[in-house]
């Protein structure tokens, strides 16, 4: 009985309070809101207003973007994000090719910054002795920090000078004449490209991946681990028959992440892609993404035309992260209510 | 007798085991280095090159013309004020958005899909959302400034603070919460001066790491804040900041440019990851109270 009416009985200490509303009110039963005045009203409401505000911000992002995306879309139509054509003294213009440039990229990205991630997410969770387990990870999580404008300097004054004279010539040694792999290693071997651009997209994706792929895999519950353990697993065998099956979901979730970052990176791109719109099977040709295309040329862009349709540029790069990073999130979060269920 | 025979047929298999086995640990080891290797080869190349162009005229010039002396000073104290009126504007609004989440909203759909929003605005493309605040504001009002700017990078900031915000509320017991009601304390006593005030240092350490985001962002500022070779005070005429003199000076042709664009570069590291380790060792401090 004391336990209920605690809610109450609230009122009745309300004279402390200078609040005339709340001690009129001690009457109707248990309702907690009765219990609470204006003040705590307009205060779950203030904070309501700016959750809404969150909300409202991507309907506004989609909202103003597609209004001022209008010219070029009237224009070109659909056919924008299928035509390969950038001419802005004809003004004609057509997506395909900063498309192809960032979903080239992008998957250059994954590709070598899945298995990478997968490897420091596995040493961190299996192997490290704990001492070194914070340092490393806080580590790892430093190349996250980096802002991305260091990357590009890098990528450019140090990185692509070296990868241009001894990495490049020596993948076309190896890669040059074999069948459909050849064309994607043809040109000249100058470090500046989508290749590069790839690779270095990679490093910067790898501390998302593997700090989302480390917090799945920590969540697996011991028992499973020991008893695979127990019936005499090694180590590589209770991670990829246990651990990775347990947390599928979410390392694809993790991945699904390290994908939407590598989408909208645009600084460290810029640097390195080196700006041509041009689609070409070899990875050592320049290229251009859609977020580099929109740092180099926004500015500079006087005609309406050419305006929108770089406008037009940035919306169909903000769906598309908007997709990848939405799904990513599901799956994340599917695993992380599953575990309850589970353990 | 019997073991011999059972190594004999065994151990074949055994052995190939053992071996994956190490070879794909040997493998995630590799990996870790891998990482590491770029992360001390990119800050060699920041440090040997910054400090080389480290000079004290940096911070007492201004940004010069190609093929003179000059240093960062309005290009630095324009970032600063960029960034602070950012963060003064994004952290009442995060926090508080935080607090719906954590105390109000709760399961609820407004607040699920609140949530699932700022998780996917977190990682939106920061470009996108230079763009956007050009499109409402820049090309509105017909001239870029660092009113934009800043508004630019509040909107990168508010999903960080946020989410620090409900994730630290979510960690105090709910025992505090019950005393203070207990008292007589209407809900937003309760919230503003015992919970929030309980998970202090970790709401700061999320301000801190929005900052340091925040620090970092090129892309937003392109074309909002843009840039200005001379001292600019006024908030409301294009503004001279860091990130963007960077890009300018690195992918110009003058030695001189690409000097200073090393050194900006330095400060700009060193800013971000002071801020970040202070951040760190902020909320340790919190979590171990």
């Amino acid at each position: 009985m004391m336990d209920t009416s605690a809610s109450m009985t609230l009122p009745g200490t309300m004279d402390l309070r200078v609040e005339s509303r709340g001690q009129r009110e001690p009457k109707p039963p248990a309702r907690r809101q009765a219990a609470a005045p204006w003040q705590d009203w307009a205060f779950e409401h203030t904070t309501m207003s700016f959750a809404v505000l969150v909300l409202a911000m991507l309907l506004a992002i989609i909202g103003a973007l597609s209004y001022a995306a209008l010219p070029a879309l009237e224009k070109f139509g659909l056919g924008f994000l299928f035509t390969n054509v950038w001419n802005p003294v004809k003004s004609e213009f057509g997506a395909l090719a900063p498309i192809y440039g960032t979903l080239v990229t992008s998957a250059i990205a994954l590709l070598i910054g899945v298995p990478v991630s997968f490897g420091i997410a596995l040493f961190l969770t299996e192997m490290c002795p704990p001492i070194l387990k914070r340092p490393l990870g806080t580590a790892v999580e430093l190349l996250a920090a980096i802002p991305s404008i260091i990357y590009g300097m890098w990528g450019l004054f140090v990185f692509a000078p070296l990868f241009g004279d001894y990495v490049q010539p020596l993948l076309q040694k190896i890669f040059g004449n074999i069948w459909i792999v050849g064309p994607l290693f043809k040109g000249a071997p100058n470090g500046i490209g989508m290749l590069s651009a790839g690779i270095i997209l990679s490093v910067m994706v790898i501390p998302f991946i593997s700090s989302v792929m480390r917090d799945v895999f920590e969540i697996v519950p011991p028992v499973l681990k020991e008893s695979a353990y127990a019936i005499g697993c090694t180590t590589w065998e209770v991670v990829h028959n246990v651990v990775l099956p347990y947390t599928k979901v979410g390392v694809i979730g993790g991945i699904m992440l390290g994908l939407g970052r590598a989408l909208g990176e645009t600084m460290a791109v810029t640097f390195i892609i080196g700006n041509a719109y041009r689609i070409s099977s070899s990875l050592y040709e320049p290229g251009n993404s859609i977020a580099s295309a929109l740092a180099n040329e926004f500015n500079e862009a006087a005609d309406p035309v050419h305006r929108a349709s770089l406008i037009t540029l940035g919306l169909v790069l903000f769906v598309l992260t908007l997709i990848v990073l939405g799904l990513s999130r599901l799956l994340i979060s599917q695993l992380a209510k599953g575990e309850g269920r589970r353990t | 007798m019997t073991t011999a025979s059972f190594d004999r047929a065994s151990s074949g298999r055994y052995r190939k085991r053992l071996f994956l086995n190490r070879f794909n640990l040997a493998m995630s080891l590799a990996t870790m280095a891998f990482g590491m290797a770029f992360l001390l080869w990119i800050l060699t190349v920041l440090f040997v090159n910054g400090f080389a162009a480290l000079a004290p005229t940096l911070f007492t010039q201004m940004t010069p013309p190609p093929g003179s002396a000059g240093g960062l000073l309005n290009a630095i104290f324009g970032s600063v004020v960029i960034v602070g009126v950012a963060t003064f504007v994004s952290t009442p609004i995060g926090i508080l958005a935080g607090i719906y989440l954590a105390e109000f909203g709760k399961d609820g759909w407004l607040a699920s899909a609140t949530r699932f929003i700022n998780d996917i605005l977190l990682s939106a493309p920061s470009i996108v959302i230079g763009l956007f605040v050009y499109t409402v504001y820049v090309a509105q009002v017909g001239h870029f400034s660092g009113w934009a700017g800043s508004a630019a990078l509040a909107l990168i900031a508010i999903p960080v603070v946020v989410r620090t915000t409900e994730n630290m509320l979510h960690l105090v017991p709910s025992s505090l919460r019950e005393a203070a009601i207990a008292l007589g304390a209407p809900m937003w006593k309760v919230i503003l001066m015992v919970t929030l005030k309980a998970v202090r240092g970790g709401v700061i350490t999320g301000v801190l790491l929005a900052v340091a985001r925040m620090s970092g962002e090129t892309a937003p500022l392109l074309f909002t804040a843009l840039n200005n070779q001379f001292w600019s005070v006024n908030m409301d005429q294009p503004m001279a900041n860091l990130p963007v003199v960077i890009f300018q000076f690195a992918m110009s042709p003058f030695e001189d440019w690409k000097t200073l664009a090393w050194a900006g570069a330095l400060v700009i590291t060193l800013a971000v990851l002071v801020i970040n380790i202070l951040a760190r060792t902020f909320f340790r401090q919190s979590a171990a109270r």
